[in-house]
């Protein structure tokens, strides 16, 4: 009995501490099945789409690069106020697109703010795979 | 036995995990300093988190209501953390030095004692390209990002 309630506090600990970890490839995965939903005719990602994504602008002031810089596996820095933004490339830093309300919450702003709407399931799945494509 | 040091290791990291807790909610009714785990986190990633004190009640809430288009980006939050740092921000607020037919200011650098503390910064210095812009206090003031604006603190870029 005693050991059982160790084991729940222990859990416990560990649910409050830690965030939702998911792998790089699990988060992929998801946009995969997104987009199959979307579109039955999805015939998979491309990096090298999501590199001319991530590169272009969408119609408004700012592309990705804008605060990434055209390296995503160095520091950029927020095209407004200056503040460093850690390399978006998982090789360089493996936290990135670990956290799926993360992403969500980064993808809804980012893609207002460059394409002035949201995201196909293709697009971020598109510009993922350009990001895990890039080796450190 | 192995179990018995589990047992003991666990409750003693219970202990502690419910310490932390009550502790960091202490701070939360501590001004000026007050703290907040998600404001830091979330007001903290595309700048500064901006202390409470420095804006009235009523202008936080016009920014948090405002949050998907905010100074021209999206800042939006979800529900929770949208609920808990307004919370916060209220809390906290500055004294509303304005009338209440005014329309809440948005920038804390169009306060008037924003104005008042920088009326001796000169034009060149707000101009500097390692400033960029007055909502960039940690040009100058080295401890903005832990709330630390005291004068000892200070160093303009040249």
């Amino acid at each position: 009995m005693l050991h059982k309630i160790s084991v729940l506090f222990g859990t416990l600990i560990i649910g409050v501490i830690s965030q939702p970890v998911m792998a790089h490839e699990e988060i992929l995965a998801e946009f995969n099945n997104e987009a199959r939903v979307a579109n039955p005719a999805f015939r998979g990602f491309s990096a090298t789409q999501g590199e001319t994504f991530f590169r272009q602008k969408h119609g408004g002031e700012w592309a990705c690069v804008s605060c990434h810089t055209d390296n995503p596996a160095a520091s950029g820095k927020h095209a407004k106020t200056g503040k460093i933004i850690q390399p978006l490339a998982p090789a360089a830093n493996p936290e990135r697109f670990t956290n799926p309300a993360k992403v969500a919450k980064w993808f809804k702003r980012n893609c207002n703010d460059v394409l002035g709407r949201a995201c196909s399931a293709q697009e971020k799945g598109d510009v993922l795979s350009y990001l895990l494509a890039i080796k450190n | 036995m192995l179990i018995n040091q589990t047992l003991k290791i666990t409750l003693l990291a219970s202990l502690l995990t419910v310490w932390i807790c009550s502790s960091a909610r202490a701070d939360d009714d501590q001004t000026p300093d007050a703290k907040n785990k998600v404001w830091q986190t979330e007001c903290g990633e595309c700048h500064i988190a901006y202390p409470p004190r420095m804006l009235p009640a009523e202008s936080w809430r016009a920014l948090m209501l405002g949050l998907d288009k905010h100074f021209g980006s999206d800042a939006s939050l979800d529900k929770a953390a949208s609920r808990e740092i307004g919370n916060f921000l209220y809390r906290h607020a500055g004294r509303s030095r304005q009338g209440t037919s005014e329309k809440p200011l948005l920038r804390i650098t169009e306060t008037r004692w924003f104005i008042h503390e920088h009326d001796e910064i000169a034009g060149r210095t707000w101009k500097n390209s390692k400033v960029k812009s007055p909502s960039n206090c940690a040009a100058c003031h080295t401890g903005a990002d832990v709330g630390n604006f005291s004068e000892h603190n200070i160093k303009i870029p040249k």
